[in-house]
């Protein structure tokens, strides 16, 4: 890795840096409010490295899932990873070992980056999109240290750091909604839980919810794909 | 509070099953074959889906025998989508909210 390749790379992970140690740190403060201080905030990001599944992780953690639900919440959050995946397909082909980090840290942003951002002139691709997706590591990795040890040094009252997890849910949503072809799928998924909550109670709603989802989607997969398809349609000219 | 192998056993797990989601397509697709439909259907609807059920799942907590119990988390909620349908500022909207939350369940509604 050389300098001009590291200085191409920190360029355009610039906007990353920012989002990845403010969402790190609220990922730190909400471990160490949950109890679990610095060590396991960076075993945490370092190993699992993704956004939303970690902040469901805390959660997890907290109240103490069983492994099958924490498996199988894990892969339902990462489920939009596997699209991610598809598009890549060309971009790292000839990576050698490298390629295996790229799968690894395959984030939201950093799919974002590498869909967009191009190398300049006398940078080798390949290098240019490993040091992207480094960088974005580290930012993650520093955020959430920093934000676990900030929270068990201040000692300042962090009852309601939680609901950045709810801001976050709630901004992807806001996200999806004004994108989505069909609304029909995020409003079956919200009543769909509210209906396991209140027929099995908060303690165990999450996996019937997911059941439910998932039949449900299967039974309307007809009408949605039919609607996506005459909506593409209608889009061209 | 799990103990520390299980906390552990917790970690790997999650850590296994969000490298699989990330590799699976390069595992089963790099040769060339096309993805069955069904994945790129359940890729397209399944996300919002299930953001839709984690934030029922966040709020599981309200209840509605005291103000307390419910009106931060909605005037929080609003404010994230209200900041974010304004601003679209991701970091913004999250800490705005967070924030927000934080005074009113600490100062306001104690």
């Amino acid at each position: 890795m050389n300098r001009k390749t590291l200085a191409a790379a920190f360029h355009v992970t610039i906007p990353v840096l920012m989002g990845y140690l403010a969402i790190g740190m609220a990922f730190g403060l909400m471990l160490q409010s949950a109890g679990y201080g610095v060590g396991w905030a960076f075993l945490m990001s370092l190993t699992i490295y993704a956004g939303s599944g970690q902040y469901l992780g805390v959660s997890l953690l907290a109240t103490g899932a069983p492994l099958t639900q924490v498996a199988f919440l894990t892969l339902m959050i990462n489920f939009r990873h596997l699209v991610y995946g598809l598009s890549m397909l060309e971009k790292f082909r000839g990576m050698g070992a490298r390629k295996l980090y790229m799968m690894f840290s395959l984030t939201d942003e950093t799919y974002a980056l590498l869909s967009s951002a191009q190398p300049p002139q006398g940078v080798e691709e390949h290098a240019f999109y490993f040091t992207v997706a480094l960088l974005d590591h580290s930012y993650w990795i520093a955020g959430s240290v920093v934000g676990s040890l900030a929270g068990a040094a201040l000692g300042f009252d962090t009852t309601g750091v939680d609901f950045a997890m709810t801001a976050l849910f709630l901004v992807i949503a806001v996200g999806q909604w004004k994108a989505a072809g069909s609304r029909l799928p995020a409003l079956l998924g919200g009543v769909a839980t509210l209906l396991s909550l209140w027929v099995v109670g908060a303690e165990d709603m999450l996996l019937p919810a997911l059941g439910l989802i998932i039949i449900a989607l299967a039974a309307l997969r007809p009408r949605l794909e039919q609607r996506e398809e005459k909506e593409h349609q209608e889009v061209l000219p | 509070m799990l103990t520390t192998a299980q906390t552990v056993a917790s970690i790997a797990v999650m850590a296994a099953v969000t490298f699989l989601t990330r590799a699976l397509p390069f595992l089963l697709f790099d040769r060339g074959e096309h993805p069955p439909r069904v994945v790129l259907y359940l890729g397209k609807v399944l996300p919002p889906a299930i953001i839709a059920m984690l934030i029922v799942y966040c709020l599981r907590g309200i209840t509605f025998t005291a103000p307390a119990g419910w009106v931060p988390s909605l005037l929080a909620g609003v404010t994230a989508v209200v900041l974010h349908l304004w601003k679209g500022n991701d970091l913004l909207s999250i800490f705005g909210a967070t924030v927000f939350y934080m005074v009113l369940v600490q100062a306001v509604f104690a």
